[in-house]
């Protein structure tokens, strides 16, 4: 897609983009927040930066492909794609009601845009691995899958299995970015079911791994472009972020990855909501990217 | 008596022994010729099913995916995005067996047309016991919203389902067996997806058969008739979507009916049957298939008969339900 956007801008358009998150599940009442929180810097850099996509024709022929492994963050996607020019802004108040093109989790024949369907996880790399080797069949050298995936989610062998794959096949045209934020629904990821040596274990699968900061989109698009340069293998890019980035009291708080009305009930749904908001609103500024 | 083309002698001691699933080799085969973006994709079982010719003729089109069935379905999922017909292939007991989630997920709410292959189904596997011998899978793919299930009766319809698959736009399952079984069916034999057939002409009794059982459907149909029965046997090689229209009318005029298949009933042929006519036709009935237990080792003669599955039970199953009309 054009880039037309400076860091710097693309810092406030990923702040805009959590105003929405916030504002989206609080019409809804229900979706996990800390995830799409935490992730809106990756999918700032990937659909304004990145990815070679065309809003206006979802299907174009030559635009890179996104599968959304961990589909319950799909917030962060539905937004990002509003901001981005694939729908009005006015349809995320829809999210998650009957009839919405805006499932609670994503569809991929109900909204045009969307690669696959997902939700139960660890089925997302498996069908990147099946778009990569179509792609190779017909010499399409110039595309790209991308993969989110989240760090629980690695629990599941389905995951493994494509690993394996992609490694056996080297499919360089796969650029996963692992969304390790530490928590998963029951508590901290090491204490549910220990990933670590997260890195060490990728590279042993036969993938090339990058680590990064998540939050810092600057970090996220030169490690995308490292990834496109490597030709060898498939790349893993491990996202440090921080799970509800940029409101104060869900950051780093398991509780908040499930559904926003679990913790607060009732009317403290708008409170919570309004002193998110508040905090994203008086935040310009503060998640920047460090490179100098 | 019908159009059908069958071949001419049902009981003839050299009639011809096939599996089915060579069959649908040779019309993998054949898809991948007449379109480029066939391609096929097995976890470990090339040769057993019938993958190899495939696999030989287009190595750029075939993805060995090793022992990971979820990863099978899931890779055909991506593949299908992309505009290609995947065949993903394993056993039954593996694939739908172990992957139905993904398969639910990724192939079906997602409807992508990708083509399951499920090999070595029903207890005529024979010595390898219940572990491997897969009775559930019609009613595991049967539950599945724009899922296609089909059990071809021999390998010349095995061959001919494959290339309708290769052109059909839904997801599909195709259930084979490892069996050599007679072949019944000539190359003019009618084939479409979504068509029962009329293999025989009959007034007394409907036999309504899937798979290969479909030939045990055809002996009993003759023992039946040295008895002074005229049943009619209807073929269903597609069980989802089901030929309600040529079953009821069957039905109707007979007023008997008796269902033969090797899987659970439950779930099974002789579950859509029996649903389809407890609204449509009410009908005295009687179901052939395993009921609500699994299969162990022996011989494939031997399992068939042990289990109550030959031609002579669905013999006496038409001649009890015959005693309720």
């Amino acid at each position: 897609m054009h880039k037309t956007l400076t860091i710097d801008e693309l810092e406030l358009k990923a702040n805009d983009i959590r105003q929405d998150i916030i504002r989206m599940l609080e019409h809804a009442g229900s979706g996990h927040v800390a995830g799409p929180l935490g992730q809106a810097d990756i999918f700032t850099a990937l659909y304004f930066d990145v990815m070679k996509h065309d809003p206006h024709n979802p299907d174009w022929e030559e635009r890179d492909i996104l599968v959304q492994s961990n589909g319950h963050t799909v917030p962060v996607r539905y937004v990002t794609m509003a901001h981005a020019g694939y729908f009005d802004r006015k349809e995320l108040m829809t999210l998650r009601q009957l009839g919405s093109r805006l499932q609670g989790h994503p569809e991929r024949t109900k909204l045009p845009g969307l690669e696959t369907t997902s939700g139960p996880l660890g089925e997302g790399l498996s069908q990147a691995c099946g778009m990569a080797l179509a792609m190779r069949m017909d010499q399409q050298h110039h595309r790209w899958v991308y993969v989110t995936t989240g760090d629980g989610e690695l629990n599941e062998g389905n995951n493994w299995e494509a690993i394996m794959l992609a490694a056996k096949y080297k499919l360089n045209n796969i650029i996963t970015i692992v969304d390790r934020n530490n928590i998963q629904i029951d508590g901290p990821t090491e204490s549910v079911m220990p990933l670590e040596d997260l890195r060490a274990k990728w590279e042993a699968f036969g993938w090339h791994v990058i680590e990064i900061d998540g939050n810092n989109i600057e970090a996220v698009i030169d490690a995308c472009a490292m990834a496109r340069a490597i030709v060898e293998k498939p790349v893993c890019i491990i996202a440090h972020t921080i799970p509800g980035k940029g409101v104060d009291f869900m950051e780093n708080n398991f509780h908040w990855h499930g559904y926003f009305v679990q913790t607060p009930e009732g009317p403290e749904v708008k409170k919570v909501a309004k002193e998110a908001l508040h905090e994203l609103r008086t935040l310009q500024g503060k998640i920047r990217s460090e490179h100098e | 008596m019908s159009n059908m083309h069958l071949i001419d002698d049902i009981l003839a001691d050299d009639i011809k022994m096939e599996a089915n699933r060579a069959g649908f080799g040779r019309g993998l085969v054949a898809a991948g010729k007449l379109d480029k973006n066939v391609v096929a994709a097995c976890a470990d079982l090339t040769d057993s099913t019938k993958m190899n010719g495939f696999a030989e003729t287009f190595p750029d089109r075939f993805i060995e995916i090793g022992i990971g069935e979820q990863n099978l379905v899931t890779v055909g999922s991506g593949l299908a995005a992309m505009g290609k017909i995947p065949f993903v292939a394993s056993y039954a007991a593996f694939s739908p067996g172990r992957n139905w989630e993904q398969i639910r997920t990724t192939i079906c709410l997602n409807d992508q047309p990708v083509k399951i292959v499920g090999a070595h189904a029903g207890v005529s596997v024979g010595p390898d016991g219940a572990t491997h011998q897969m009775l559930e899978d019609i009613a595991l793919m049967r539950a599945l919203p724009n899922m296609v299930v089909m059990a071809p009766c021999d390998s010349v319809e095995a061959e001919k389902m494959t290339l309708a698959m290769a052109k059909d736009k839904r997801p599909n399952y195709i259930r084979l067996a490892r069996e050599n079984t007679p072949v019944i069916t000539t190359d003019q034999t009618p084939f479409q997806i979504g068509k029962a057939y009329v293999f025989r002409g009959g007034t007394d009794v409907t036999i309504i058969s899937t798979g290969t059982m479909t030939y045990q459907a055809m002996v009993a149909a003759e023992k039946l008739a040295k008895d002074g029965i005229n049943a009619e046997v209807v073929h269903v090689p597609t069980i989802k979507p089901l030929d309600a229209v040529t079953i009821v009318e069957s039905v109707r005029k007979t007023g008997a009916v008796v269902t033969a298949e090797e899987a659970q009933i439950a779930g099974g042929l002789g579950g859509t049957v029996a649903e389809l006519l407890a609204e449509e036709c009410p009908t005295p009935m009687k179901r052939i298939g395993m009921r609500d237990h699994f299969g162990e080792s022996g011989k494939p003669d031997e399992l068939i008969k042990h289990f109550g599955l030959d031609s002579l039970h669905i013999a006496m199953a038409a001649h009890a339900v015959l005693d309720k009309k």
